[in-house]
């Protein structure tokens, strides 16, 4: 059993967790629509030390984890805060 | 039988026979040169030597033969997906295979099954229908099934009610169809070597040399080689191969988990596929039953198995197959596999002149070696996509344009 450590609520079995995709730089609004593209589809599934969205699945709760690709050791989790402190504005949709 | 078996073994009047003799040392360039010695990479190098006259090959493997995912996955052919694209793709693989033993002589085993996929809620019984109906509309023989009709295709199959997850129907696919895996891979190494291209293996390529957009040679852990084009088929290590050409692709990298119990006698026909379940079955021509189940449930590049994969297949296998309880796991492995958001492959040129990929196999990827390989071998030889893989290109994702084959994945999702 492999143990995921929640900034929430602690180590935890990996099994009440979901995978949410690389940490990565979105877009602006207006960008292309390539970079867009890029954004949602194209993976860096880099080989070693990455930086990953994860959710904690019973109390709904994201958070950041670093972790070796190549090994599966995990390296450190933490709050998203720590990265992400303002929150981005989309403006309206008309 | 142990010591007649190993008298023959060792007798002198039955010696192995190499399947094809060994390249003495890389030239320094060469017209093609294939990374990836799996069955893709040497259908395509067979393919460009028969069809096309390009002989000058040579495919490149860190590993030895046929050491990735064609070594572990489980061996399954069939073309009833879910896309138009999609069918007709596999079904011109299906065909090639069903003729291979002959056309190469080489003896892969093939051996027609019948696909049974399992259906245990309306929604999937919805998705079996959809399916058949556009399969039977592309000439795939295949046609929604209800539990009675199932009792006679798979007696052996637990359709009782009293369970989790009764059986409500089925996608019964005839020309579904198991081979040796192995053998596919040597017959066509021993094809392709046969016209002259050269097979080396503990050969790795470490990097791509790209000039002014267009790829000119590689670098490997024998030396430096040149040459004309560069065709990538790599299976799980695409991402990591394509970024030594400065590419990025829509590849996550999983791991696919696998396993076969001790011989029994015969009693399975038909393979059993759930995806609601995400187990397969099959029974192997030694007796094995072979078994998988969905990806793991995050990107990982290691082979590595574990007991979650064992606990959740056998829970569900249990209630298809009760009396499989007492059989004992003789192996349990796991290959990388490279996932796409669509469920389909990424195949055909990319933005770097001469550089051609063959990647995003995900688990689906041994039911198409042949049709890869002829097809990859057009696209290197003429430098033009063929319409059937123009479906599958990498720009696809930046159309707005994927294709959608989750429903039909054996158990993807």
């Amino acid at each position: 059993m492999k143990i995921l450590n929640c900034p929430l609520n602690g180590p935890r079995n990996i099994s009440e967790f979901a995978y949410g995709g690389e940490v990565q730089e979105m877009p602006v609004p207006d960008a292309e629509l390539r970079d867009w593209a890029a954004y949602v589809f194209i993976e860096n599934n880099t080989r070693g030390l990455v930086r990953e969205w994860w959710i904690h699945l019973p109390t709904s709760y994201w958070f950041i984890a670093e972790r070796n690709t190549g090994s599966n050791d995990v390296v450190r989790t933490y709050p998203a805060d720590e990265l992400y402190s303002e929150r981005v504005e989309f403006g309206s949709n008309d | 039988m142990p010591f007649g078996l190993l008298k023959y073994g060792f007798s002198r009047r039955y010696p192995a026979y190499p399947l094809y003799k060994k390249p003495d040392s890389l030239k320094s360039s060469y017209d093609v040169i294939i990374i990836g010695a799996g069955g893709h990479g040497l259908a395509a190098a067979y393919y460009l030597a028969k069809d096309h006259g390009i002989t000058n090959i040579a495919v490149l493997d860190k590993g030895y033969l046929a050491s990735g995912n064609t070594a572990r996955n489980t061996a399954i052919i069939r073309s009833n997906y879910l896309t138009p694209e999609g069918i007709r793709f596999y079904d011109e693989s299906v065909r090639l295979y069903q003729t291979l033993s002959n056309d190469l002589d080489f003896n892969i085993l093939y051996s027609e099954r019948g696909h049974l996929t399992l259906a245990h809620t309306d929604a999937a019984l919805r998705t079996a229908r959809w399916r058949a109906e556009v399969n039977k509309h592309l000439g795939i023989d295949s046609e929604l099934v209800y539990p009675d009709e199932i009792a006679k295709l798979c007696p052996e199959l637990n359709l009782s009610d009293d369970v989790r997850y009764p059986i409500a129907g089925a996608l019964y696919h005839a020309p579904g169809a198991i081979a040796r895996h192995d053998a596919v891979a040597w017959t066509y190494a021993r094809a392709a070597a046969a016209l002259g291209v050269e097979i080396h293996t503990h050969t790795e390529v470490t990097d791509v040399v790209v000039e002014n957009g267009r790829a000119v040679g590689v670098e490997t852990s024998a030396g430096p080689i040149g040459c004309g084009r560069v065709l990538q088929a790599v299976a799980g290590m695409s991402s990591v191969v394509a970024k030594m050409a400065g590419l990025e692709l829509p590849i996550r990298t999983v791991p696919l988990q696998a396993c076969v119990t001790e011989p029994v006698k015969p009693f399975l026909d038909p393979i059993i596929v759930s995806g609601s379940l995400h187990v397969y079955v099959s029974q192997s021509d030694r007796g094995e039953l072979v078994m998988g189940g969905s990806v793991d449930p995050y990107p990982l590049y290691s082979t590595r198995s574990t007991l979650e994969f064992k606990e959740e297949l056998m829970m569900h296998m249990l209630e298809l197959f009760p009396f499989i309880g007492g059989l004992r796991v003789l192996r349990q492995w796991a290959g990388i596999a490279d996932m796409t958001p669509d469920f389909s492959p990424v195949m055909g040129t990319t933005p770097v002149e001469n550089y051609f990929i063959d990647s995003g196999w995900g688990t689906w990827g041994f039911k198409a070696t042949p049709v890869c390989g002829k097809r990859m071998a057009e696209t290197v030889a003429t430098g033009k996509v063929p319409d059937i893989l123009e479906p599958f290109a990498l720009e696809r994702f930046y159309r707005f344009e994927q294709v959608g084959e989750r429903g039909a994945a054996s158990v993807g999702h």
